[in-house]
Protein backbone atom coordinates (compact mmCIF):
# COMPACT_ATOMS: atom_id res chain seq x y z
CA UNK A 1 0.00 0.00 0.00
CA UNK A 2 2.81 2.69 0.95
CA UNK A 3 4.34 1.25 -2.67
CA UNK A 4 1.30 2.33 -3.83
CA UNK A 5 0.99 5.67 -2.58
CA UNK A 6 4.33 6.66 -3.57
CA UNK A 7 4.20 5.32 -6.83
CA UNK A 8 0.40 7.56 -6.94
CA UNK A 9 2.58 10.74 -6.43
CA UNK A 10 4.99 10.05 -8.91
CA UNK A 11 4.43 12.33 -11.98
CA UNK A 12 5.64 11.84 -15.66
CA UNK A 13 6.64 14.97 -17.64
CA UNK A 14 3.29 15.95 -18.51
CA UNK A 15 2.18 16.34 -14.63
CA UNK A 16 0.75 13.05 -14.96
CA UNK A 17 0.25 10.54 -12.67
CA UNK A 18 2.87 7.57 -13.64
CA UNK A 19 0.28 5.10 -12.31
CA UNK A 20 -1.66 6.05 -15.51
CA UNK A 21 -3.67 3.38 -16.69
CA UNK A 22 -1.07 0.52 -16.80
CA UNK A 23 -1.75 -0.58 -13.03
CA UNK A 24 -5.33 -0.18 -13.09
CA UNK A 25 -5.74 -1.94 -16.44
CA UNK A 26 -3.35 -4.77 -15.44
CA UNK A 27 -5.83 -5.43 -12.17
CA UNK A 28 -8.43 -5.30 -14.16
CA UNK A 29 -7.42 -8.04 -16.51
CA UNK A 30 -5.78 -10.02 -13.22
CA UNK A 31 -8.93 -9.83 -11.62
CA UNK A 32 -10.92 -11.15 -14.84
CA UNK A 33 -8.53 -14.14 -15.17
CA UNK A 34 -9.44 -14.61 -11.48
CA UNK A 35 -12.55 -14.71 -11.93
CA UNK A 36 -12.48 -17.27 -14.59
CA UNK A 37 -10.05 -19.60 -12.76
CA UNK A 38 -12.92 -19.05 -9.67
CA UNK A 39 -15.74 -19.86 -12.26
CA UNK A 40 -13.32 -23.31 -12.85
CA UNK A 41 -13.02 -24.58 -9.52
CA UNK A 42 -16.63 -24.45 -8.89
CA UNK A 43 -16.80 -21.66 -6.67
CA UNK A 44 -19.79 -20.22 -7.94
CA UNK A 45 -21.66 -23.32 -7.21
CA UNK A 46 -21.47 -22.28 -3.60
CA UNK A 47 -22.32 -18.79 -4.11
CA UNK A 48 -25.28 -19.70 -5.70
CA UNK A 49 -26.15 -22.34 -2.92
CA UNK A 50 -25.81 -20.05 -0.19
CA UNK A 51 -27.74 -17.11 -2.20
CA UNK A 52 -31.02 -18.40 -3.35
CA UNK A 53 -31.74 -19.85 -0.10
CA UNK A 54 -32.40 -17.68 2.86
CA UNK A 55 -29.36 -16.97 4.47
CA UNK A 56 -30.29 -17.11 8.55
CA UNK A 57 -27.27 -15.95 9.65
CA UNK A 58 -27.81 -12.59 7.77
CA UNK A 59 -31.38 -12.04 8.83
CA UNK A 60 -30.41 -12.92 12.54
CA UNK A 61 -31.71 -16.13 13.16
CA UNK A 62 -29.18 -18.99 12.79
CA UNK B 1 -23.00 29.35 -8.83
CA UNK B 2 -20.73 26.69 -7.50
CA UNK B 3 -23.89 25.98 -5.05
CA UNK B 4 -26.20 25.59 -8.06
CA UNK B 5 -23.87 23.07 -9.14
CA UNK B 6 -23.22 20.93 -5.33
CA UNK B 7 -27.39 21.09 -5.64
CA UNK B 8 -27.41 19.35 -9.34
CA UNK B 9 -24.23 16.76 -8.58
CA UNK B 10 -26.20 16.05 -5.23
CA UNK B 11 -29.17 15.36 -7.19
CA UNK B 12 -28.07 13.65 -9.96
CA UNK B 13 -25.81 10.99 -7.55
CA UNK B 14 -29.18 10.77 -5.44
CA UNK B 15 -31.09 9.19 -8.59
CA UNK B 16 -28.15 7.01 -9.47
CA UNK B 17 -28.12 5.59 -6.43
CA UNK B 18 -32.40 5.27 -6.55
CA UNK B 19 -32.00 3.65 -9.53
CA UNK B 20 -29.63 1.27 -9.06
CA UNK B 21 -30.23 -0.23 -5.56
CA UNK B 22 -34.24 -0.47 -7.07
CA UNK B 23 -32.65 -2.07 -10.17
CA UNK B 24 -30.92 -4.64 -8.36
CA UNK B 25 -33.70 -5.33 -5.70
CA UNK B 26 -36.73 -5.06 -8.36
CA UNK B 27 -37.89 -8.58 -7.54
CA UNK B 28 -41.51 -7.38 -6.36
CA UNK B 29 -42.92 -10.89 -6.21
CA UNK B 30 -40.21 -11.72 -3.44
CA UNK B 31 -41.69 -8.57 -1.13
CA UNK B 32 -45.29 -10.17 -2.24
CA UNK B 33 -44.69 -13.75 -0.83
CA UNK B 34 -42.24 -12.87 1.51
CA UNK B 35 -39.78 -15.08 0.04
CA UNK B 36 -36.29 -15.19 -2.53
CA UNK B 37 -35.17 -14.92 -5.64
CA UNK B 38 -33.68 -17.94 -6.35
CA UNK B 39 -32.80 -17.81 -10.24
CA UNK B 40 -29.08 -18.34 -11.94
CA UNK B 41 -28.71 -14.29 -11.57
CA UNK B 42 -27.85 -15.01 -8.16
CA UNK B 43 -24.35 -16.51 -9.11
CA UNK B 44 -23.32 -12.72 -9.92
CA UNK B 45 -22.30 -9.84 -7.36
CA UNK B 46 -23.24 -6.65 -7.02
CA UNK B 47 -20.90 -4.64 -5.83
CA UNK B 48 -22.33 -2.67 -3.10
CA UNK B 49 -23.14 -3.66 0.04
CA UNK B 50 -26.75 -5.50 -0.87
CA UNK B 51 -27.46 -8.52 1.18
CA UNK B 52 -29.04 -11.47 -0.97
CA UNK B 53 -31.43 -12.45 1.08
CA UNK B 54 -33.38 -9.33 0.69
CA UNK B 55 -36.78 -10.35 -0.76
CA UNK B 56 -35.95 -7.93 -3.64
CA UNK B 57 -32.40 -9.08 -4.50
CA UNK B 58 -31.51 -10.23 -7.88
CA UNK B 59 -27.87 -10.63 -7.28
CA UNK B 60 -25.63 -11.69 -4.49
CA UNK B 61 -23.67 -9.61 -2.23
CA UNK B 62 -19.72 -9.64 -2.37
CA UNK B 63 -18.84 -10.01 1.42
CA UNK B 64 -21.15 -12.39 1.96
CA UNK B 65 -20.30 -14.50 -0.80
CA UNK B 66 -16.82 -14.33 0.30
CA UNK B 67 -17.45 -15.86 3.25
CA UNK B 68 -19.98 -18.23 1.96
CA UNK B 69 -17.09 -19.51 -0.25
CA UNK B 70 -13.86 -19.31 2.86
CA UNK B 71 -16.53 -20.74 5.28
CA UNK B 72 -16.95 -23.69 2.57
CA UNK B 73 -14.88 -27.29 3.08
CA UNK B 74 -13.22 -27.33 0.19
CA UNK B 75 -11.85 -23.82 -0.64
CA UNK B 76 -9.51 -21.58 1.59
CA UNK B 77 -9.02 -18.76 -0.73
CA UNK B 78 -11.77 -17.31 -3.31
CA UNK B 79 -10.24 -16.53 -7.03
CA UNK B 80 -13.84 -15.54 -7.54
CA UNK B 81 -14.61 -13.01 -5.32
CA UNK B 82 -10.69 -11.95 -5.37
CA UNK B 83 -10.72 -11.37 -9.33
CA UNK B 84 -14.38 -9.39 -8.92
CA UNK B 85 -12.96 -7.37 -6.06
CA UNK B 86 -10.01 -6.45 -7.97
CA UNK B 87 -12.25 -5.53 -11.44
CA UNK B 88 -14.45 -3.69 -9.34
CA UNK B 89 -11.59 -1.97 -7.27
CA UNK B 90 -9.31 -0.75 -9.55
CA UNK B 91 -12.03 0.69 -12.21
CA UNK B 92 -13.93 2.21 -9.41
CA UNK B 93 -12.81 2.27 -5.87
CA UNK B 94 -14.74 3.62 -3.33
CA UNK B 95 -17.21 5.37 -6.33
CA UNK B 96 -19.13 1.88 -5.56
CA UNK B 97 -19.88 3.67 -1.98
CA UNK B 98 -20.93 6.96 -2.83
CA UNK B 99 -23.10 5.75 -5.96
CA UNK B 100 -23.88 2.59 -5.71
CA UNK B 101 -24.36 1.06 -1.90
CA UNK B 102 -28.21 0.63 -0.71
CA UNK B 103 -26.66 0.96 2.43
CA UNK B 104 -25.03 4.09 1.72
CA UNK B 105 -28.10 5.59 -0.20
CA UNK B 106 -30.62 4.43 3.49
CA UNK B 107 -27.40 6.62 5.62
CA UNK B 108 -27.25 9.71 2.91
CA UNK B 109 -31.17 9.78 3.42
CA UNK B 110 -31.06 9.46 6.85
CA UNK B 111 -28.57 12.47 7.54
CA UNK B 112 -30.79 14.57 5.27
CA UNK B 113 -33.23 14.94 8.20
CA UNK B 114 -32.92 18.29 9.52
CA UNK B 115 -32.72 16.99 13.64
CA UNK B 116 -30.17 18.08 16.19
CA UNK B 117 -26.80 19.77 14.75
CA UNK B 118 -24.82 17.22 12.75
CA UNK B 119 -21.31 16.40 13.96
CA UNK B 120 -18.48 16.34 11.38
CA UNK B 121 -15.97 13.60 13.63
CA UNK B 122 -16.31 11.66 16.54
CA UNK B 123 -13.32 11.40 18.86
CA UNK B 124 -10.57 9.14 18.10
CA UNK B 125 -12.29 9.55 14.44
CA UNK B 126 -8.60 8.53 12.76
CA UNK B 127 -8.34 5.21 14.84
CA UNK B 128 -12.32 4.54 14.52
CA UNK B 129 -11.45 4.22 10.72
CA UNK B 130 -9.00 1.33 11.43
CA UNK B 131 -12.17 -0.69 12.65
CA UNK B 132 -13.29 -1.50 9.01
CA UNK B 133 -9.84 -3.35 8.52
CA UNK B 134 -9.85 -5.18 11.22
CA UNK B 135 -13.57 -6.45 10.65
CA UNK B 136 -12.45 -7.03 7.26
CA UNK B 137 -9.42 -9.47 8.62
CA UNK B 138 -11.31 -11.00 11.59
CA UNK B 139 -14.63 -11.34 10.69
CA UNK B 140 -14.74 -11.56 6.96
CA UNK B 141 -11.94 -13.47 6.19
CA UNK B 142 -9.76 -15.43 9.25
CA UNK B 143 -13.16 -16.48 11.41
CA UNK B 144 -14.79 -17.80 8.81
CA UNK B 145 -12.02 -19.84 7.62
CA UNK B 146 -10.15 -21.09 10.42
CA UNK B 147 -13.64 -21.41 12.75
CA UNK B 148 -15.00 -24.40 11.66
CA UNK B 149 -17.24 -27.46 13.28
CA UNK B 150 -16.57 -30.99 12.99
CA UNK B 151 -17.63 -31.62 8.94
CA UNK B 152 -14.83 -28.40 8.29
CA UNK B 153 -17.88 -25.90 7.64
CA UNK B 154 -17.48 -22.62 8.78
CA UNK B 155 -19.95 -19.54 9.64
CA UNK B 156 -20.44 -15.88 7.63
CA UNK B 157 -19.48 -14.18 10.80
CA UNK B 158 -19.88 -10.54 9.60
CA UNK B 159 -23.41 -11.73 8.14
CA UNK B 160 -24.52 -13.23 11.22
CA UNK B 161 -23.12 -10.62 13.82
CA UNK B 162 -22.78 -7.44 12.35
CA UNK B 163 -23.89 -6.96 9.20
CA UNK B 164 -26.71 -4.13 9.35
CA UNK B 165 -27.37 -4.00 5.98
CA UNK B 166 -28.37 -7.73 6.10
CA UNK B 167 -31.04 -6.70 8.95
CA UNK B 168 -32.36 -3.76 7.32
CA UNK B 169 -32.98 -5.41 3.89
CA UNK B 170 -33.62 -8.88 5.03
CA UNK B 171 -33.96 -9.26 8.29
CA UNK B 172 -36.65 -6.79 8.90
CA UNK B 173 -38.91 -7.42 5.88
CA UNK B 174 -38.60 -11.46 6.11
CA UNK B 175 -39.99 -11.09 9.73
CA UNK B 176 -42.51 -9.12 8.69
CA UNK B 177 -43.31 -10.77 5.59
CA UNK B 178 -43.03 -14.39 6.48
CA UNK B 179 -44.72 -16.58 9.38
CA UNK B 180 -42.44 -19.14 10.20
CA UNK B 181 -39.19 -16.99 9.89
CA UNK B 182 -40.99 -14.52 12.03
CA UNK B 183 -41.01 -17.06 15.14
CA UNK B 184 -37.67 -18.35 14.76
CA UNK B 185 -36.44 -15.08 15.49
CA UNK B 186 -34.42 -14.79 18.85
CA UNK B 187 -31.70 -13.21 20.49
CA UNK B 188 -29.27 -13.18 17.55
CA UNK B 189 -32.50 -11.17 15.69
CA UNK B 190 -32.52 -8.28 18.22
CA UNK B 191 -28.88 -8.18 18.67
CA UNK B 192 -28.65 -7.26 15.06
CA UNK B 193 -31.53 -4.70 14.98
CA UNK B 194 -30.27 -2.93 17.86
CA UNK B 195 -26.37 -2.35 15.62
CA UNK B 196 -28.94 -1.41 13.01
CA UNK B 197 -30.70 0.99 15.34
CA UNK B 198 -28.22 2.87 16.53
CA UNK B 199 -26.46 3.06 13.06
CA UNK B 200 -29.55 4.52 12.06
CA UNK B 201 -29.43 6.98 15.06
CA UNK B 202 -26.37 7.39 14.53
CA UNK B 203 -26.18 8.37 10.41
CA UNK B 204 -29.15 11.09 11.39
CA UNK B 205 -26.14 13.66 12.94
CA UNK B 206 -22.85 11.62 11.89
CA UNK B 207 -21.76 11.51 7.71
CA UNK B 208 -22.11 7.43 7.16
CA UNK B 209 -20.75 6.48 10.45
CA UNK B 210 -20.89 2.34 8.81
CA UNK B 211 -18.75 3.36 5.72
CA UNK B 212 -15.96 5.25 7.73
CA UNK B 213 -15.95 2.72 10.74
CA UNK B 214 -17.82 -0.77 9.96
CA UNK B 215 -17.83 -1.59 6.55
CA UNK B 216 -15.30 -4.45 4.96
CA UNK B 217 -16.43 -3.82 1.79
CA UNK B 218 -15.47 -0.16 1.97
CA UNK B 219 -12.21 -1.24 3.05
CA UNK B 220 -11.87 -3.29 0.33
CA UNK B 221 -12.56 -0.65 -2.23
CA UNK B 222 -10.65 2.13 -0.44
CA UNK B 223 -7.02 0.32 -0.77
CA UNK B 224 -7.83 0.75 -4.43
CA UNK B 225 -9.01 4.26 -4.66
CA UNK B 226 -5.28 5.19 -4.92
CA UNK B 227 -4.35 3.69 -7.98
CA UNK B 228 -8.30 3.29 -9.61
CA UNK B 229 -9.13 4.19 -12.81
CA UNK B 230 -11.83 6.46 -11.30
CA UNK B 231 -9.71 9.01 -9.56
CA UNK B 232 -9.23 13.12 -8.84
CA UNK B 233 -6.60 14.90 -9.45
CA UNK B 234 -6.18 18.49 -8.22
CA UNK B 235 -4.21 21.00 -10.57
CA UNK B 236 -1.66 22.91 -8.28
CA UNK B 237 -1.99 25.85 -11.02
CA UNK B 238 -5.28 26.93 -10.43
CA UNK B 239 -5.43 25.76 -6.43
CA UNK B 240 -6.50 28.73 -4.21
CA UNK B 241 -6.06 26.87 -0.78
CA UNK B 242 -9.58 28.10 0.11
CA UNK B 243 -10.09 24.47 1.61
CA UNK B 244 -13.66 24.76 -0.02
CA UNK B 245 -13.41 21.32 -0.80
CA UNK B 246 -12.18 20.02 2.75
CA UNK B 247 -15.13 22.21 4.30
CA UNK B 248 -17.61 19.84 1.53
CA UNK B 249 -16.48 16.58 2.39
CA UNK B 250 -18.81 14.87 4.48
CA UNK B 251 -16.05 12.53 5.27
CA UNK B 252 -13.82 14.62 6.60
CA UNK B 253 -11.00 13.80 4.50
CA UNK B 254 -7.99 16.19 3.78
CA UNK B 255 -8.72 16.11 -0.02
CA UNK B 256 -6.09 19.23 -1.20
CA UNK B 257 -3.29 16.85 0.66
CA UNK B 258 -4.92 13.47 -0.60
CA UNK B 259 -7.70 13.92 -3.46
CA UNK B 260 -7.31 9.96 -3.52
CA UNK B 261 -7.35 9.23 -0.12
CA UNK B 262 -8.86 5.40 0.85
CA UNK B 263 -11.83 7.02 3.06
CA UNK B 264 -13.34 8.63 -0.05
CA UNK B 265 -16.26 8.18 -1.41
CA UNK B 266 -16.34 9.95 -4.42
CA UNK B 267 -19.38 11.68 -3.70
CA UNK B 268 -17.95 14.85 -5.87
CA UNK B 269 -19.09 17.53 -3.24
CA UNK B 270 -15.68 18.53 -3.20
CA UNK B 271 -15.16 18.78 -7.43
CA UNK B 272 -18.93 20.49 -7.08
CA UNK B 273 -17.59 23.05 -4.23
CA UNK B 274 -14.05 24.36 -6.10
CA UNK B 275 -14.56 27.30 -7.64
CA UNK B 276 -11.44 27.65 -9.43
CA UNK B 277 -12.20 23.89 -10.79
CA UNK B 278 -8.65 22.82 -9.74
CA UNK B 279 -10.32 19.28 -8.67
CA UNK B 280 -11.69 17.07 -11.48
CA UNK B 281 -12.14 13.80 -12.07
CA UNK B 282 -8.80 12.35 -13.71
Amino acid sequence: MILLKKLSKIRNHNGKSAIGLLVPATLILAGAAFVLIGIERGEVGIVLRKAINICLECIGIG
Amino acid sequence: MANLFAAAGTRIRLLVQLGFTAATNSYVKGFADGRIYTGPLKSACVPGLSCYSCPGALGSCPVGALQAVLASRNYSFSFYLTGFFLMVGAAFGRFVCGWLCPFGLVQDLLHKIPLGRKIRAVKGDRYLRLLKYGILLGFVILLPLFVVDFVGQGEPWFCKWICPSGTLMAGWPLVLLNNGIRQAAGFLFVWKSLILIVLIVLSIFLYRPFCKYLCPLGAIYGLFNPIALYRFRIDQGKCTNCNACQRACKMNIQVRKNPNSMECIRCGDCISACRPKALARR
